[in-house]
């Protein structure tokens, strides 16, 4: 049996008690947040599966609905959030070299660049409401096919395009509000002087979850907006 | 020596600390165990009594005791439950939980507050699916099809399936914790092709939770949408597909057999060498056949669609696939029974579990084949065969696993032993009551009876009598653990560190272990099942 107690030099306070150093709990950390975003892939992977076939199966009623979409609002948001993974890169780099008030700046820009993408996000989702293109019982679609503007469009399958529509940005919208909730926080640890060269593991892992968010989105831009377009 | 550290009650896990709030407020991951063992007996009885309410229903040919709309929902809730609420959590969040930092050589899981975390959120799903039981339940099946699921049941099938939602974040937290854990904190000298082959099995299924698992999430909330938003993603009379959502529910669904019977096949990779007294026959065979049994595992889900519609060829392929499966399954009962060849066997009360485990998981493997072939599937899907199939791959299968496993390692969780002689009769009892319950259920559903029907012919009585006498011989034989499980903890022989002589890190500490596992961390330096090397008890040897 044991006859001394383990003697555990506490280099760094954010060391747990389980890990041998920082090293094991840096590496632990961030395979564990490389398996979540694996687990992030698969869900949205069952949305993006289901839009494979609806999209195949009704290619000409989604390119109709997908052209009924504000192009303008969707590419200055894919701009806003390309940028904000600039800026949550220059976060976690000033922590790096362990300047905090640049670290400060990145992560509220950052912050301000999520914001605004889902304020973009909910002005282009109360102009469907109002051309009642929700789906359910007052849905009524009217546009037309680019490619054929004399067949008509199919309600049912526009409907679709539409569900799938707000599932999907609905889903990547709630990441986006979850991961405005992460930066706040880190943004109120950034500023207390929490992260250092040594440690900045959360700061780290959360810019992962936001560039995997951001990359959700350059792959929903094309295939919801960028459907047959003629202009 | 064992005795001497005992009468000095020496400091362990269980009684560093007391009070409630040591409990709810722990993470240490040997505490975590103790309290899924809890919540998951809980919903065990739960499941097991909308069984015994489905058997005393068909005790009859007619719909006597409960109506066809009561019946629906029995069934429901019953799979629901127990896939869930037990299956799923049980071996992993129980002896996952205790044993995987232990037999490492870790202190505790590379994540403690999010395995709190995930049983908190086991529990959340719990009271939302018992508040959903109790004012009205669900009547879908556990299966959710659309459209019924979405357009027409009147039941609670938006609560049902949130719960169900959150309970497989729980399922993928604590898959998570386990691969981070296996890669990150083995002991030093703990390398891959040491590591007992419980981890090597708690590793696959970790694998399927995480890959699995987020599909019938985002399943159950498009269900969701559809029902509470009218979507129209999977109704056919607005475009949309139900095919499609059984796709999307059984590419989780069919991976999750293996979440169930992954983990028990690891339990009785642990037992069979150690009352053999013998190292494990083919290693890395065992060790590989778990990893391909996951990767096989996700590319077979269509057959249990072979009549809904989908395309001849798609069938033939997935039917050749589903055979696939079977060449892993099959090198492990291979490798156990090769393991047991010439050993020096023990009939303790672990080893009467994995040998019904071995006998009862080759019978539901091999009426898999059965399942798989297009032709026989075509006669029996929907009937008491496949009921009869997967019973005997999950409670035949899974749980007998995880009851050997729970014998196992009660020593090492209790610090107590249980009394032999009534752990083997209710081996006894289980083996003979399972057996009783669903073996009927196989000659009737090759004979056509359909599953989910809450009345049938007469000339289907006698098989059905004996199936619910069988399933009152199978309660007897689940209580009778509990209650003497119970009794050990207080008039329990006090258990030595390693009562049965076992190889790996776990019986090197004490029983129970302390907080952090080891007095000093271990070196490893010796192969697994390194049973050459390690003398057999005096004590098991001789029995009670």
């Amino acid at each position: 049996m044991a006859d001394s107690p383990i003697a555990v030099e506490h280099h760094n306070p954010a060391l747990k008690h389980h890990f041998a150093d920082m090293e094991q709990q840096r590496q632990a950390s961030s395979l564990g947040m490389w398996l979540f975003l694996a687990t992030e892939i698969m869900f949205f992977g069952g949305m993006f599966c289901a839009y494979l076939i609806y999209r195949l199966w009704y290619f000409p009623d989604f390119a109709a609905a997908s052209n009924s979409l504000d192009i303008t609002l969707g590419t200055v948001n894919t701009a806003v959030l390309i940028c904000s993974s600039l800026t949550v890169v220059m976060a976690v780099r000033a922590a790096q070299l362990g300047k905090r008030q640049q670290q400060v700046i990145y992560l509220a820009l950052t912050l301000v660049l999520g914001l605004a993408f889902l304020g973009v996000k909910a002005v282009e989702w109360t102009s469907k409401f109002k051309e009642h293109h929700i789906p359910g019982p007052t849905f009524n679609f009217e546009g037309s096919n680019p490619s054929h503007p004399d067949q008509p469009v199919d309600q049912h399958h526009a409907q679709i395009f539409f569900s799938l529509y707000f599932a999907m940005t609905g889903m990547h919208a709630l990441h986006m509000i979850i991961g405005v909730g992460i930066f706040s926080y880190l943004l109120y640890y950034a500023w207390k002087g929490k992260y250092t060269p040594e440690y900045h593991t959360p700061l780290e892992n959360s810019g992962l979850y936001w560039h995997f968010v951001d990359i959700v989105w350059i792959y929903l831009f094309p295939l919801l907006y960028l459907i047959d377009r003629k202009k | 020596m064992a005795t001497a550290a005992i009468t000095a009650e020496r400091e362990n896990y269980l009684n560093q600390e007391y009070g409630i709030k040591s409990w709810l407020l722990t993470v240490d991951h040997k505490r975590i165990a103790l309290l899924y063992l809890l919540s998951i007996t809980f919903f065990f009885f739960i499941g097991g009594f909308f069984a015994l309410l489905i058997r005393l229903e068909l005790l009859t040919p007619a719909g006597d005791l409960v109506q066809a709309d009561t019946y629906n929902k029995l069934f429901t809730m019953h799979g629901q439950v127990m896939v869930f609420f037990f299956l799923i959590p049980s071996i992993p969040a129980v002896l996952g939980n205790f044993l995987v930092p232990l037999m490492i050589g870790a202190k505790d899981l590379a994540f403690p507050r999010i395995n709190l975390l995930s049983w908190y959120l086991y529990i959340i799903a719990g009271v939302l699916m018992l508040h959903c039981m109790l004012t009205g339940g669900v009547d879908t099946g556990w299966t959710f099809y659309t459209p019924f699921s979405t357009a027409f049941s009147n039941t609670k099938v938006i609560e049902a399936g949130l719960a169900i939602f959150i309970s497989g974040f729980s399922s993928i937290l604590t898959g998570l914790n386990f691969v981070v854990t296996i890669h990150r904190m083995r002991a030093p000298g703990m390398t891959w092709d040491r590591l007992p082959l419980f981890i090597w099995a708690h590793y696959a299924t970790s694998i399927i939770q995480l890959l699995g698992t987020p599909v019938i999430a985002v399943t159950l909330v498009l269900v969701v949408l559809e029902r509470a938003l009218h979507l129209g993603i999977f109704d056919p009379t607005r475009g949309g597909d139900p095919l499609l959502f059984q796709h999307l529910f059984w590419f989780y669904s069919h991976p999750a057999v293996y979440i169930m019977i992954l983990p028990s096949m690891g339990v009785v990779t642990e037992i069979i060498p150690c009352f053999s007294r013998k190292r494990i026959f083919g290693y890395k065979f065992v060790a590989l056949s778990s990893i391909s049994i996951a990767v096989f595992g996700f590319l077979v889900w269509a057959h249990h669609m072979f009549v809904a519609g989908i395309s001849l060829y798609a069938a033939l392929i997935f039917s050749a696939l589903s055979y696939l499966v079977a060449v892993p399954s099959a090198i492990k009962v291979f490798n156990w029974t090769a393991t047991m060849y010439k050993g020096s066997i023990t009939f303790s009360t672990p080893m009467l579990y994995a040998f019904g485990f071995v006998g009862l998981f080759t019978m539901g493997g091999l009426t898999g084949l059965f399942l798989a072939a297009l032709g026989i599937d075509v006669h029996v899907t929907d009937t008491y065969f496949v009921v009869a199939h997967f019973h005997y791959i999950m409670v035949g299968g899974a749980l007998m696993g995880y009851l050997g496993g729970m014998h196992f390692w009660w020593p090492k969780i209790s610090g107590r032993m249980y009394p032999e002689s009534l752990g083997r009769l209710a081996a006894l009892i289980v083996f003979l009551g399972f057996n009783l319950t669903f073996f009927p259920q196989f000659i009737l559903g090759y004979l056509g009876m359909p599953r989910r029907y809450w009345q049938y012919p007469p000339e289907f009585q006698v098989l059905n009598v004996l199936s619910t006498a069988g399933a009152t011989v199978l309660a007897v034989g689940y209580l009778l653990p509990m209650v003497y499980f119970l009794w050990s903890m207080r008039y329990g022989k006090v258990a030595p560190d390693n009562p049965w002589g076992a190889s790996g890190l776990e019986w090197m500490t004490t029983s129970p272990p302390p907080t952090f596992n080891f007095d000093k961390p271990p070196v490893v330096t010796w192969e697994a099942y390194d049973y050459e090397h390690i003398p057999a008890p005096q004590e098991a040897r001789s029995g009670g």
